[in-house]
């Protein structure tokens, strides 16, 4: 240890805070004896302010964030290996000797490769550190373009924010930049700028160790580094649009947004994707009651950093002009000379006034008549709150009533990542497609167990319907899942007198429908959803149900006789009191949800 | 408040008019040689629209979208106007350019005339001196739709104050901005 540095100005902060942490730590360890860890705690100083940080394996990126300090990277992801290639967390480190001295290293060193260690001392605001992170920016930004105003990551690239928070307002160069052609047809869904590219390769790192397809490569050296695909070999793995958003500058561009929307425009809600089970947390990005773009929201409970292209491209239909936003009533007749095969007028509007009583009505009288024939469908497609109310809608008109669990849209098999081009699978799990496509067949099983004491399955249904009098059946898959049911099963439920069909937009079934109700998408309502793995999240309306629509909340709170508007938290409450398996749902559940037991 | 007190109320009358100010001949009089002076004076308004007034270089008129060197809207649809312009009368839909030299260009760009408070935000904003506000400022239109001015509208908009010679291209004129690719 040089003595020397020790007495370095600079650090004399440091020096002083040290003593105070070192007697806290030492305070500290004596209170925690019982932590499993032997109450061994590592003390790591950023910027003279120290942090605990336990006996976590962090590196000082992780480090800094504890204390509330923002190094700046771009190649260093959680989810990926560490590369110290962009070098822009470069960093001063040193190390506080038993004797109360710092020693620092002499050379800045990046921050995601350092691991945080005990009495590790970090310098990020040194004159040293901020010249390094300054003259790193210049170098990577010497071939940029600098065509924001046409780039579609403008206002949430790292290049623009590092820049105004850490770099030089001008650049030194002199020489013609660099232009290489872009790439359009990287992948199907996916564009490559290559002259915006900044080569921190956390989208090849992610094909490599996370889709486990390992299309992307870095071809060519030194300035002339590129990102590419082997020949033909396009990235159009079921997880490639993640590397869009991995991306830390507008390299990578999603052709399904691309020059829709300038970012600042959109508005942002907390939501949870509807496609499979595994009900990744997502955010929805929206603007004038338009769907605009599908991102992952990070949670350790659910999916951890990532969705699939499924759920990320799947939304269209959100969106889509031939969805019912409002009540239609429809009727069936005989032709004259024909031999009992019924007919079905076009089904006819109706305003919300007019539906809700006569719905409840003819429900209400065909329960009366036979209580037995009356029988309703719970799509797993809907929110928790929403099976609740239905549930004691229909069993509200007759205990005798019979409920069902809508079908489950089951393709293929659960596909596991990293897996390699032929679909083996390669080391450890780190995300799953779930064959299962939709998101809360759990929630609706415990609400039927809850109401009659087992789950009865759609091809039940199917048997029981040649005995029903009246049947209450919502649907509201996405169009993607296609036909849901076949012409044969179509025809046995349209014999059914009373069919209430709510469905998102014309089938087959709806169009015999004595009165169809619209539905609404995840994007429209509140509520809750519960994973395969009893994770309820919840989803909060990001656009409007159309103009006049009304999503299935507030149906079944009107057919109910609730006034007022559907309010999802007092749902959950009412749930929670009544049905045991909810319990834990009373109030908000947080960004990361609640797991069920 | 304390009620004003009835002592300090003035109550003030109105002159009463004697004969001669009754018969108001003599104010008529009194008028009609104002007018007929004025007559025989040299004129001070302008004699707008058979003359046109001469206004300054930075007065803001009516928005026109110029053309690059090739006749193309040098436009690049970075949404910069319009997320710039207080009044919101902006409205742009952005594709992928038909053209090897730039990326984006705006398929549709709509200003509504009637809604534009002529700040000339639009014009400060714009990073590829693409909008810009002419001298012209007596626009019309027999209905609100024809004041929503597009693009082509916009387009011939530059090339009618081009012609007329007023307003100058200000600005690099021809040149492509930083927005597009320099060498393809």
């Amino acid at each position: 240890m040089d003595p020397d540095l020790a007495v370095d100005p600079r650090l004399a902060p440091v020096q002083e805070s040290f003593d105070g942490a070192l007697r806290t730590h030492r305070r500290k360890l004596q209170d925690r004896k019982d932590t499993k860890d032997d109450g061994f705690m590592a003390v790591v100083y950023i910027n003279d302010q120290p942090v605990d940080i336990g006996s976590e394996r962090l590196n000082l990126i992780q480090a800094a964030q504890k204390a509330g300090v923002f190094i700046p990277h771009y190649c260093w992801h959680p989810a990926l290996s560490v590369v110290a290639s962009c070098r822009m967390c470069l960093v001063e480190v040193g190390e506080k000797k038993p004797d109360g001295t710092i020693a620092m290293q002499p050379r800045v060193v990046p921050a995601c490769q350092t691991p945080a260690k005990d009495a590790t001392v970090c310098l990020t605001n040194s004159e040293k550190a901020k010249n390094a992170q300054a003259n790193t920016l210049e170098s990577l930004l010497l071939n940029h373009p600098l065509d924001c105003p046409v780039c579609d990551k403008a206002g949430e690239c790292k290049l623009q924010d590092f820049s105004y928070g850490f770099g030089h307002s001008t650049s030194r160069m002199v020489d013609p930049k660099n232009t290489p052609p872009n790439k359009p047809d990287i992948g199907e869904r996916i564009s490559l700028f290559t002259d915006r590219c900044i080569m921190c390769s956390r989208c090849v790192r992610f094909t490599r160790e996370i889709s486990g397809s390992a299309e992307l490569m870095v071809s060519n050296r030194g300035h002339h580094s590129e990102i590419d695909i082997f020949p033909g070999e396009p990235v159009n793995n079921k997880l490639a649009g993640n590397v869009v958003d991995l991306c830390p500058v507008g390299a990578l561009a999603n052709k399904d947004f691309l020059y829709k929307q300038r970012v600042w425009f959109l508005k942002t809600q907390a939501s949870v994707c509807a496609g499979c089970s595994t009900g990744c947390s997502i955010q929805v990005d929206h603007n004038k009651d338009v769907v605009h773009r599908i991102r992952p929201r990070e949670n350790p409970l659910a999916q951890g950093q990532f969705i699939c292209d499924e759920g990320r491209f799947d939304y269209a239909y959100v969106n889509g002009a031939e969805r019912f936003d409002r009540p239609l009533s429809g009727q069936a007749f005989l032709p004259a000379g024909a031999a009992g095969q019924q007919e079905y007028l076009p089904l006819e509007p109706m305003t919300w006034e007019n539906a809700i009583p006569a719905v409840r009505g003819e429900l209400a009288k065909a329960a009366k008549e036979n209580g037995a024939a009356l029988a309703g469908v719970i799509s797993p497609m809907l929110t928790v709150e929403e099976a609740f109310l239905f549930a004691k809608f229909i069993k509200g008109l007759s205990s005798d009533a019979r409920l069902y669990l809508g079908w489950v849209p089951r393709v293929g098999k659960d596909e596991q990542f990293p897996q390699d081009r032929h679909g083996n699978p390669l080391g450890a799990v780190k995300f799953t497609i779930r064959a299962e496509k939709c998101p809360n067949r759990r929630g609706v099983e415990e609400v039927l167990k809850h109401f009659q004491g087992e789950v009865l399955g759609f091809d039940q249904m199917l048997t029981d319907a040649a005995r029903l009098e009246a049947l209450y059946l919502t649907a509201a898959y996405p169009p993607r899942l296609g036909a849901w049911l076949t012409d044969e099963q179509t025809q046995t439920l349209a014999r059914i007198p009373l069919l209430v069909v709510q469905d998102l937009a014309p089938t087959p079934i709806s169009e015999r429908a004595r009165f169809v109700l619209p539905a609404a998408t995840f994007a429209e309502k509140d509520g809750c959803f519960v994973n395969h793995a009893n994770l309820a999240q919840q989803l909060h309306r990001a656009v409007r149900p159309g103009a006049i629509g009304r999503t299935e909340g507030q149906i079944f709170l009107n057919l109910l006789d609730r006034r007022g508007l559907i309010q999802a938290k007092a749902v959950r409450e009412e749930l929670a009191r009544e049905v045991p398996f909810f319990a834990a749902l009373d109030g908000n559940l947080g960004e990361f949800g609640v797991k069920l037991s | 408040m304390m009620p004003i007190a009835e002592s300090e109320v003035r109550w003030v009358k109105p002159p009463t008019l004697g004969l001669l100010d009754r018969l108001y001949l003599p104010a008529i009089a009194q008028g009609l040689g104002t007018t007929i002076k004025h007559v025989f004076q040299p004129k001070v308004t302008q004699q707008f629209p058979e003359e046109r007034p001469d206004l300054p270089a930075n007065y803001r008129g009516l928005h026109r979208l110029n053309r690059d060197a090739d006749g193309r809207v040098k436009c690049v649809a970075c949404y910069m106007c319009s997320t710039a312009c207080p009044a919101r009368c902006i409205d742009i839909v952005a594709a992928p350019s038909p053209w090897p030299d730039r990326e984006k260009y705006p398929e549709m760009f709509v200003i509504d005339e009637l809604r534009c408070i002529y700040c000339g935000m639009c014009e400060q904003a714009c990073p590829c001196d693409a909008i810009e506000l002419t001298s012209m400022f007596d626009l019309t239109g027999l209905s609100r739709e024809e004041m929503m001015f597009d693009k082509e509208k916009l387009l011939s908009v530059f090339d009618q104050s081009v012609a007329m010679g007023k307003d100058p291209v200000r600005t690099r004129a021809g040149a492509l901005s930083c927005a597009s690719e320099p060498n393809v």
